[in-house]
């Protein structure tokens, strides 16, 4: 008995690691086991034209956040990261906010639809989200370039004898991340308003409830964790945003991803670009974290 | 719904934005479409319709190279990452409940939640390496890369399908004497079938569309259609930009709304 239960775990765990291999060998080889290279090269000292030099350095880590200076040789805050490093999570948080002005809304719509009407509205928001991301951040550049759609329309009208410059402005990359993610909002402050009880509403309003009273002592507080969690998934992505800020930053309004790109092109500073991803990976791990806790065990299936 | 008239769902100016939204989210990309057809060079002023900026898209070789290698590598990454997602399905939902499982998890999971440029980076510096080692400079790290990425969009349609599926069939199977092979191939591969087809088209969507990590990872010479649009950026835009978009988004569009469809059934 227990040599026949022991002999079918020793096969049932043959067998989960026979199908699980090829899957493990794909991600070590392409996802998990470069991350623990970056690990390696952010101690090293970069190279003359890139790559590195086998030296143990710990002049990248400190360079995130200072520099030396080039005349008087005194450590000072290396305000050009930092300011990309403000910039990063000030947009991110903004969009965040935006995304929720927009889509809390437009969730609450679709979820006080008929049931039926539902699937066709989250798949009218889907569709964007799910199609390519360097199209739609095209589509927006071309509305609010000098000689785009916006400009042109109102010139035409008389409005403004001169385009209004908005194209490499930090309102284009606001725009275009609010764009690009609102549905990363929708999503969970929709699924966690599927299941909402609009009884209580009925109850609220026995009570002589206004409808604003309403929406922020029973609504709100019922969808609560969607909308934490569409936060946390509109602000990752926007941190780590690469595309975007180059199509519609230029080169002029970095963020955190295009200061990384820098170190690996120009700049030709492995180490710092490696120690550079890995402080960009930290911080979206503690949101993850926050994430987790906000969602629980539910949010598996969600997203 | 409505009761006496007043309708508790309902919440001042709520509709108002909820429309706004939509057509916020569709009217760029609908304006994008339409400036292709533009018989002008301005994707800002109609001249009239034309197909003339589709067919220099179609002779400019730049773009149908770029094309052929954007379909290479998004059919070779999505059957890797399909087929290895089916065994890593079966794996995690089949068999009892064992203690590597979370770890497996946060594995398959892992390229959701590393910023793409992380792993972009991650490629860059390791490929670099093996470059060298190897002499080897082909598509093949292109494929490996995307391959990686679409596993776990691959891996959660068929993951939920599983999950959905009644076992008493297999049981069944089971003790008619089938071996799991057999038990595999007859009863649980013909029900699954939706969703190894939904993965596979979200992986095929999700690859075809990457910049990022293809941009890090591309040797010279190795533009697909998106990295190949990014580089366009420094030059003059012409409306031939927005034909090669229109075509993506076409493909794209049809897909996501195939794939929809077929990961609704098994309710």
């Amino acid at each position: 008995m227990t040599d026949l239960s022991a002999a079918r775990n020793r096969r049932d765990r043959n067998t989960r690691w026979l199908l699980l291999t090829p899957a493990m060998l794909v991600l070590l080889f392409a996802a998990s086991g470069p991350l623990l290279i970056v690990l390696v090269y952010s101690f090293l000292t970069p190279g003359d034209y890139g790559g590195v030099e086998w030296q143990f350095s710990l002049q990248a880590w400190t360079n995130v956040l200072a520099e030396r200076d080039i005349f008087t040789d005194e450590w000072q805050l290396a305000d050009a990261h930092l300011t990309v490093l403000w910039r990063s999570i000030k947009l991110s948080f903004m969009t965040a906010v935006l995304a929720f002005i927009f889509g809390f809304p437009t969730a609450y719509f679709i979820a006080t639809r008929p049931p039926r009407q539902r699937d066709i509205y989250m798949l009218l928001i889907m569709i964007p989200f799910w199609t390519n991301l360097l199209i739609r951040t095209f589509a927006i550049m071309e509305l609010i370039r000098n000689q785009g759609t916006v400009n042109t329309l109102l010139i035409a009208m008389g409005v403004i004898d001169e385009p209004i410059q908005m194209l490499f402005t930090e309102f284009s990359l606001l725009l275009g991340m609010t764009y690009v993610y609102l549905p990363l909002m929708i999503l969970p402050i929709y699924a966690s308003m599927e299941r909402f009880d609009f009884s209580l509403v009925e109850a609220g309003y026995d009570l002589y409830a206004t409808r604003l009273q309403v929406l922020r002592k029973i609504i709100f507080p019922l969808v609560k964790p969607g909308v934490v969690a569409g936060s946390i998934l509109v602000f990752v992505p926007c941190l780590g945003a690469y595309v975007t800020p180059r199509v519609l930053g230029g080169g002029k309004q970095l963020m955190l991803g295009n200061l990384i790109e820098l170190q690996f092109g120009q700049l030709r500073n492995w180490p710092l670009g490696a120690a550079l991803s890995l402080t960009l990976l930290v911080i979206v791990m503690i949101a993850l974290l926050f994430y987790v806790r906000a969602v629980g065990r539910e949010g598996e299936t969600n997203v | 719904m409505s009761k006496g008239g007043f309708d508790v769902r309902r919440q001042t100016g709520f509709t108002t934005v909820a429309v706004f939204c939509f057509v916020v989210l569709y009217l760029p990309i609908i304006l994008l479409v339409l400036y292709s057809f533009n018989a002008g060079e301005s994707i800002a002023i109609w001249e009239g319709f034309s197909w003339r900026w589709y067919v220099s898209a179609w002779e400019n070789e730049r773009v149908q190279a770029a094309t052929v290698r954007s379909v290479v590598v998004a059919l070779s990454a999505s059957l890797i990452a399909t087929s290895s997602a089916v065994l890593a399905a079966l794996a995690t939902t089949r068999t009892r409940p064992w203690r590597g499982q979370t770890l497996a998890f946060a594995l398959i999971n892992q390229p959701l939640m590393v910023p793409e440029i992380v792993t972009a980076v991650a490629l860059l510096i390791f490929f670099a390496l093996v470059k060298v080692w190897t002499g080897y400079t082909g598509l093949a790290y292109l494929i490996i890369a995307h391959s990686a990425f679409c596993l776990p969009f691959a891996y959660m349609p068929i993951r939920a399908r599983l999950q959905g599926m009644d076992l008493s069939l297999e049981q069944a199977g089971a003790d008619l004497y089938g071996t799991p092979f057999k038990v595999f191939r007859r009863i649980t591969l013909p029900q699954l079938w939706p969703g190894i087809l939904a993965g596979a088209m979200l992986a095929f969507v999700i690859s075809l569309d990457d910049v990022v990590i293809t941009e890090f990872v591309k040797s010279a010479g190795q533009d697909t259609l998106p990295t190949y649009m990014l580089g366009q950026l420094r030059r003059v835009i012409t409306p031939e930009i927005n034909a090669i978009s229109s075509a993506l988004l076409a493909i794209s569009v049809m897909l996501v709304i195939g794939f929809f469809f077929l990961s609704r059934t098994p309710k």
